[in-house]
C-alpha cells in the first residue's frame, strides 16, 4: 500500500481531467440535504459534506431500475417477451464516499452476488465502479461505525483512501482500480508511482503514516456511542423473535420507511411492470418490510399482519437472521442515517443493546 | 452472466378447467426454444415463477413431472391480479416461466422409504408431481409402499379427478380419496376431512416412512396432531410452504420465515425445521 500526498489545489483539475476515462458520481448539495448523483460536466463533488440524506447505495442499486422491456402488440416481432434494458456499464467512479458507505456495499454483495444466483444488474453496476472514499475526521453523535465493523478512516471497501490533511489529501492506494483513477486524474503513472512532472503531488514522508494513525485516533475518539451484539448471536432466534419487549420498542414507530430508505445496508426490492400504451418495462423498485403489502398474501391472509412485526422483522433481519447466515456481524455500518431520520426517534443502538444485554424469561 | 430474472419465453399450449367451480385452471406451456426445456430441468417439489408482461409474476409449484416431457404444467387458482389475467388467456398467447426454483422433497432421503402423502384442496400440485414421478416405471422400484390421502369440499373440487381414478386401480399405491361432503349416492369413497382420514387410512410411523404434508392451513393444524399421535418424528414429516414472493432467488426479503428464505431455502422443510423457526408464513 502507498500513499501520497495531493495539493489541493491540484484537485479539482485532476477530478475533471478523470473524465476522459470515466463517469464521476458525488455528493452535491441539492436544496437542504446532500446527495449521491451523476456529475455533470465542471460539477465538482462537495469535499466538505457531512453525511447524504439517502445512503449511497443506490450507485449499484438504484431506487428503480429498469431491468427488461416489453412489447404487447401481436404484429411486432417478439411480442410478449423479455428484452434486455440498454446498460452503460463504462468505468465511473464514485468520490467522497464515506468509509462505512463503502463498506455496506459488501454486505449488499453478500446478498447480491452468491453461489446460487447472480443480480447481473448490481454485479456489472458494482464492479464498474472505483470507490475513491474520503475519510471522516469529524463522525456526528449518531455516526456508531466503529463497533459496526467498520470506522471513518476504515479503508477495507475503498480503492483509494482520502485523507484531509492540511493543504492536501493523503492518498492511500488500496488496489490497482485506485490507482487507475488516481492515473486517469493525472496524480500517477500507471502503476501507482509518482509523477515527478506534476507540481504538488508527491510521495509522502516517512512519517506520514504516524500521522493518518493520529486523525484515525482522533476521528475514532469523537465516537462516543457503542453497540454489542456478541450475545445476539449466542441467543436462539426464537428466543429473541419472542421476547417481551417488541411492542414496546415498535409503540412509537409509525412503519414509515424512512430508516430502510436512507440504510445504505437495507435491500429488499419489489418487482413491477409498467405498461404505457402496447408498451412497458419490468423494473426492480426499492421497497420496504414497514410496508404491510411487503408480505401480504394474495388470500388476504399476512404473516406480519400487525405494525409491530413488521418493526421486529427489521431488527431481527439487520441483527440476528444476518449474523446467523454470513456469520459477518450484523447488516449495519453504523451510518447513523436511521437514528437521525426516525421521526419517533427509535434508535437502533438502543435495541441492539437490549437485544444483547436483555434478560427476560 | 445468466440472468435469473429473465424468464424463458413459453407459449400456452393448452388449458383446461380443473374444478366444477371453475376457480382453478391448469396450464400446459411449450418453451418456444426446445434448449430452454433441457435448461429447465427440475424436481418434484419444486416451483417457478409464472411471468406475464404487464401483469407481473406469480410463484406457482410445478404440477408436471419431471418425467413427462415436451412441456410444464401449472395448475392455477384464480386469486389475485395475475391469476385473473391468466385465466383469461387463450391457448398460443405467449408469456414467460422462470425457474425452476426452490428446492425439492428430499428425494435422495426417501428412496427405499414408504411415503405418505397428505394433500388438501387445490395444494395438490406437486404432490401429484411426486406421485406421477414415483409411478413412474423406472422409478416405482425405489421407493417402498406409497399411501395417498387427498381431500376436497366436493367430488368436482378434486383435482387430476382421471388420474386420481386410475391410480385407484393400481395396487402399487394406496389411494384415500375423500370429500368433506357429497350428495352423490354412487360415491364409493370415503367422506370426512383429511385429518379423520389419515387417522384411519395412515401406516404406522416407523423410521422407514415418510409423510409429505400439503394443503391448506387450518388442514395442517388440525393434521399435525393426528401424525403426532401415530407417532411420525418431526424430521420425518415433510412441509411445503407458500409465502409472498417477488424474485423467488432469495434476494427481495420478503418470504423469510427467520433467516430461511422460502422460496430458496424452502419451499420444502421438515417439521423439525419448522420448529425452530418463527412461524410468520
Amino acid at each position: 500500500m502507498k500513499i501520497i500526498k495531493i495539493d489541493k489545489k491540484l484537485w479539482s483539475d485532476g477530478v475533471e481531467k478523470s473524465r476522459a476515462a470515466y463517469r464521476l458520481i458525488g455528493p452535491v448539495k441539492d436544496k437542504e440535504f446532500h446527495q449521491f448523483r451523476e456529475l455533470a460536466k465542471g460539477e465538482q463533488p462537495d469535499m466538505n459534506y457531512k453525511n447524504s440524506r439517502l445512503s449511497p447505495k443506490s450507485i449499484a442499486f438504484p431506487q428503480s431500475e429498469t431491468m427488461f422491456l416489453y412489447d404487447l402488440d401481436e404484429k411486432a416481432e417478439a411480442h410478449h417477451i423479455m428484452q434486455d434494458a440498454p446498460k452503460d456499464y463504462s468505468p465511473r467512479a464514485v468520490i467522497g464516499i464515506r468509509p462505512y458507505d463503502a463498506k455496506a456495499f459488501k454486505i449488499l454483495d453478500l446478498n447480491f452476488n452468491n453461489s446460487d444466483y447472480q443480480d447481473p444488474y448490481w454485479i456489472n453496476s458494482y464492479n464498474c465502479t472505483t470507490f475513491i472514499g474520503l475519510a471522516n475526521s469529524s463522525p456526528d453523535k449518531f455516526d456508531f461505525s466503529t463497533s459496526c465493523g467498520t470506522g471513518p478512516f476504515d479503508d477495507s471497501a475503498v480503492d483509494v483512501l482520502l485523507v484531509d490533511y492540511n493543504d492536501s489529501y493523503l492518498a492511500k492506494i488500496m488496489t490497482d482500480k485506485g490507482s487507475a483513477w488516481l492515473n486517469a486524474a493525472g496524480f500517477t503513472t500507471k502503476n501507482g508511482e509518482i509523477d515527478g512532472t506534476v507540481k504538488g503531488v508527491g510521495e509522502a514522508e516517512e512519517d506520514i503514516y504516524e500521522i493518518i494513525e493520529k486523525l484515525k485516533a482522533d476521528a475514532e475518539a469523537k465516537i462516543t456511542s457503542k453497540v454489542a451484539f456478541d450475545k445476539i448471536k449466542e441467543k436462539s432466534i426464537l428466543d429473541i423473535f419472542n421476547a417481551p419487549f417488541w411492542e414496546d420498542i415498535a409503540f412509537a414507530c409509525l412503519n414509515c420507511g424512512t430508516c430502510t430508505y436512507s440504510c445504505p445496508t437495507c435491500w429488499c426490492f419489489d418487482i413491477q411492470d409498467e405498461t404505457k400504451g402496447k408498451k412497458g418495462i419490468r423494473q426492480k423498485n426499492w421497497d420496504s418490510c414497514m410496508t404491510s403489502l411487503f408480505t401480504v398474501h394474495a388470500t388476504g391472509h399476512n404473516p406480519r399482519h400487525n405494525d409491530w412485526e413488521r418493526t421486529r422483522q427489521r431488527f431481527m433481519h439487520k441483527l440476528k437472521y444476518f449474523q446467523d447466515k454470513y456469520n459477518q456481524g450484523i447488516m449495519c455500518v453504523g451510518c447513523g442515517r436511521c437514528v437521525e431520520q426516525c421521526p419517533a426517534n427509535i434508535d437502533i443502538r438502543n435495541i441492539c443493546n437490549q437485544m444483547n444485554n436483555g434478560e427476560w424469561e | 452472466m445468466h440472468n435469473p430474472y429473465k424468464p424463458y419465453p413459453v407459449r400456452i399450449d393448452d388449458i383446461q378447467i380443473a374444478t366444477e367451480d371453475k376457480s382453478l385452471r391448469t396450464f400446459k406451456f411449450v418453451f418456444l426454444d426446445s434448449e430452454d426445456e433441457k435448461i429447465f430441468a427440475y424436481k418434484s417439489g419444486q416451483f417457478a415463477e409464472l411471468s406475464i408482461p404487464g401483469q407481473g409474476e406469480i410463484p406457482i409449484g410445478i404440477a408436471s413431472s419431471p418425467t413427462e416431457k415436451g412441456f410444464v404444467m401449472f395448475t392455477v387458482f384464480r386469486t389475485g391480479k395475475v391469476t385473473s389475467y391468466l385465466h383469461e388467456m387463450k391457448a398460443g398467447d405467449i408469456m414467460g416461466i422462470r425457474g425452476p426454483l426452490g428446492n425439492w422433497y428430499p428425494w435422495d432421503k426417501l428412496e427405499g422409504k414408504n411415503i405418505l402423502i397428505i394433500g388438501g384442496g387445490f395444494a395438490f400440485t406437486t404432490l401429484r408431481s411426486s406421485i406421477k414421478m414415483m409411478l413412474a416405471p423406472e422409478n416405482r422400484n425405489k421407493f417402498g409402499k406409497i399411501d395417498v390421502v387427498y381431500g376436497a369440499r366436493t367430488p368436482g373440487m378434486l383435482l387430476y379427478k382421471e388420474e386420481l381414478m386410475e391410480w385407484e386401480k393400481r395396487d402399487d399405491i394406496n389411494m384415500h380419496i375423500t370429500v368433506d361432503s357429497t350428495n352423490d349416492p354412487n360415491w364409493k369413497y370415503h367422506t370426512g376431512f383429511v385429518p379423520t382420514i389419515t387417522e384411519k387410512a395412515a401406516p404406522p410411523a416407523d423410521k422407514d416412512t415418510y409423510a409429505i404434508i400439503c394443503g391448506p392451513p387450518i388442514m395442517i393444524k388440525f393434521t399435525q396432531p393426528v401424525l403426532d399421535k401415530l407417532g411420525y418424528q418431526h424430521d420425518h414429516i415433510i412441509m411445503s410452504l407458500e409465502n409472498r414472493m417477488k424474485c423467488g432467488i432469495g434476494m427481495c426479503g420478503r418470504c423469510n420465515i427467520g433467516k430461511e428464505l422460502v422460496c430458496k431455502d424452502g419451499p420444502v422443510f421438515t417439521l423439525e425445521q419448522l420448529n425452530k423457526t418463527p412461524r410468520e408464513y
